[in-house]
């Protein structure tokens, strides 16, 4: 009889004992938005937009690969378009999930690799409302995650996670609304020391984009417009992806020094 | 020259040969059908539309002035010049052409030029091999405005006048050849011809004369003896390198002449390019937390091994080491220290006559580099210093540059030499400290 009332009283505890945590949202959010397909082939446009109204435009191409599990190493291949003064440029970046990136930067005028200084991952990423952390994911271990609460965003169920850093930044807690069904970030808030909101980061556009994962077909839901703004500045970024691919079958030679010198053509084009 | 205008006009017919090849087809179509004007305009426009050559440059306008008088030019202006530079791009199956060229009308030295930076073809024949053949731009090694294995050409009077950074580098003749393996990857770079530097000859910059023993300038313009012997006058540039555990480790290997005329030969009272080897190493990698980098060399001077030669430098060993790192957002600081010292020194005391000036054994420099990006990185502000405790001079290189929009640039520096001795190697150039300015539309 006591096997039962245990049995009974465990069926009746609140189901928000028992739901996810804050870190394990962030965990797989991160992997749907960072890491999904075992590599990604895109068309990214930049539009960095002043308070004026004044754009700047950077157009790149993307090679993504994935090392190892998801939340581990990812190599990044980056061929510059637009503008016409970093046109030709490549940039490569080798990302470690708890220690600094390693970037390189070619120079083609100059035929000159620069291997960049990496330590501040809070660094505008080409000049936009961006920071390399924001591209290219934060490691999950240097905040602590709490989820404050379910709530509806638009017509989407989300999660809202606070992010607070363990080590002081150039801001002291972000708010995530991560979508249930896809994982995707929906919106972000960053509050700066001041507490007060400075930056937003919103997802406008998600779209299903096909991708062979072996046999299999698969769908995988993809931001392909996304925004940062700067409510301080009144400067914002848009970032559009006019293409995407997934397991296009990038090779791991691709990431090095020889294709930042010579960039590889049937990947970037 | 000319025989790089023949290996010029090579890569040009061959870019031609394959815009005609397409043309030809869509020439072959017209004649088929109609002979309507209007058509074969529609088809030659969706042809150019169609047409894969990619097509950019630049049109800037640049000055600049010494700060104080040169007795020795007679021009205040050190940098007057307007230049329009054209890249054509075209990249099929199994090549890349590119043509970068530049037409400028200088007005220091009154008069036009054109100067192809680059016009090459990148081949890959097999998987793990590359050529590049033809006029490119080489870089090599880990130094910042420091170069010891890097010996393709340089334009120090580009880089010391104000010009834009890409034109510290001068252009080389040469067949680049790369193979790459698992194990290592290596470069080739043979050069039928020498290319020496865009060295400072007088005619735009002084500099310590040490024949005449003062600064000289216009006055004594240097015309060193030429190397334009092909294959005799070659040069051969080699590099192995790999990495390992995240560092990049280079052995590098150099077969030509010293590239400035630091020869003299008393009979016909001229500079020379004197045969030199160097053979070197590498490493760079993440220390701490930036980026660390150590590079030394070896310069066999072989036309004066016993180091007894007064009028050819004495082997040299030359070693530099450099850190860089992150500071704050947008902040970066770099340093490094550079160090030349003479092998065989005493032969060189026992050889200099009397009254001459003796060189140190050991030059060695500091430089410091900062660099701030301001104004979601349209604005940087950087300064390059080198200073040189034993030669006690320094020169220091304030810039400032601005995107005004994508497409509209505008830069402004100095360049400022200091130095107590005339003979030294940034004091010989201290009546050429100067300011400059210039305005850049790319497209």
């Amino acid at each position: 009889m006591k096997r039962y009332l245990v049995i009974l009283f465990l069926l009746l505890l609140p189901i928000k004992a028992m739901a996810i945590t804050g870190e394990e949202v962030i965990k797989k959010s991160q992997a749907a938005f960072l890491y999904p397909g075992k590599d990604c082939k895109a068309r990214v446009v930049m539009k960095l937009i002043s308070k004026e109204g004044k754009e700047r435009i950077r157009e790149l191409a993307m090679l993504r690969k994935n090392f190892g599990e998801i939340g581990g190493e990812q190599k990044y291949f980056i061929y510059f378009f637009q503008p016409a003064d970093v046109r030709n440029m490549t940039f490569m970046v080798y990302k470690y999930p708890s220690k600094n990136s390693d970037r390189w930067l070619y120079l083609p005028a100059l035929d000159m690799i620069r291997q960049i200084a990496a330590s501040d991952a809070r660094s505008s990423f080409v000049g936009s409302d961006f920071s390399y952390e924001d591209v290219s994911g934060r490691n999950i271990a240097a905040d602590t995650h709490t989820l404050l609460r379910e709530e509806k965003l638009g017509d989407k169920n989300s999660y809202v996670v606070e992010s607070v850093p363990k080590e002081p930044i150039d801001y002291i807690k972000k708010i995530s609304w991560i979508d249930q069904a896809t994982f995707l970030p929906l919106k972000e808030e960053y509050y700066d020391v001041q507490n007060d909101l400075v930056r937003v980061f919103a997802a406008e556009k998600i779209e299903e984009i096909s991708g062979m994962e072996g046999q299999e077909q698969k769908k995988i839901p993809t931001i392909i417009r996304r925004t940062m703004k700067n409510l301080k500045t009144g400067h914002r970024t848009d970032v559009t992806y006019t293409s995407v691919f997934y397991n296009v079958g990038l090779k791991n030679d691709i990431f090095a020094e020889r294709y930042l010198r010579n960039p590889p053509d049937e990947w970037i084009k | 020259m000319k025989g790089f205008f023949s290996g010029t006009i090579v890569i040009f017919v061959i870019f031609l040969l394959t815009l005609i090849g397409n043309t030809g087809i869509v020439i072959a179509q017209v004649d088929e059908s109609e002979f309507s004007r209007e058509k074969t305009l529609e088809k030659v426009k969706a042809y150019l539309v169609e047409l894969p050559v990619e097509f950019h440059g630049f049109f800037e306008a640049r000055g600049g002035i010494r700060t104080q008088e040169d007795p020795h030019e007679s021009k205040t202006a050190t940098l007057g010049e307007t230049r329009l530079q054209l890249h054509l791009f075209k990249s099929l199956d199994w090549v890349k052409f590119r043509i970068k060229s530049d037409f400028l009308y200088d007005g220091v030295e009154e008069g036009t030029d054109v100067d192809f930076r680059e016009v090459n073809a990148v081949f890959t024949p097999f998987g793990f091999m590359e050529l590049k053949v033809g006029r490119q731009i080489l870089t090599w090694g880990t130094g910042d405005n420091i170069f010891i294995n890097d010996l393709f050409p340089k334009d120090f009077t580009s880089f010391f006048i104000g010009r834009e950074d890409e034109y510290m580098k001068a252009p080389s003749d040469a067949v680049k050849m790369s193979f790459y393996t698992q194990a290592l990857n290596i470069n080739v770079v043979y050069t039928p011809k020498f290319d020496s530097d865009r060295f400072i000859d007088g005619k735009r910059l002084s500099y310590f004369n040490p024949q005449l023993g003062r600064l000289a300038g216009e006055d004594a313009v240097i015309h060193p003896e030429k190397r334009d012997e092909w294959f005799d006058d070659s040069e051969v540039a080699y590099r192995l390198y790999r990495d390992i555990r995240g560092y990049n480790l280079c052995l590098y290997g150099y077969h030509g002449f010293w590239k400035n005329p630091v020869g003299f030969d008393p009979h016909v009272g001229k500079g020379f390019f004197p045969r030199l080897s160097a053979y070197g190493v590498s490493a760079r990698g993440n220390v701490l937390q930036g980026i660390g980098t150590v590079e030394m060399a070896y310069y066999d001077s072989m036309e004066d091994q016993s180091g007894k030669d007064l009028f050819i430098p004495n082997s040299q060993l030359r070693f530099l080491t450099g850190y860089e790192q992150e500071a704050a957002k947008d902040f970066t600081v770099g340093v490094q220290y550079y160090l030349e010292q003479m092998i065989d020194y005493s032969a060189y005391r026992d050889n200099l006559p009397l009254g001459n000036q003796s060189a140190d054994r050991c030059r060695h420099a500091f430089t410091l580099r900062l660099t701030k990006l301001l104004m979601y990185q349209s604005l940087r502000l950087s300064l390059f210093a080198m200073y040189s405790p034993s030669d006690q001079d320094a020169w220091v290189r304030p810039n400032v540059q601005y995107k005004i929009t994508d497409y509209w640039s505008a830069e402004t520096g100095a360049n400022i030499f200091l130095g107590e001795k005339d003979y030294s190697f940034f004091g010989q150039f201290k009546n050429n400290t100067n300011v400059y300015a210039g305005v850049r539309w790319s497209f």
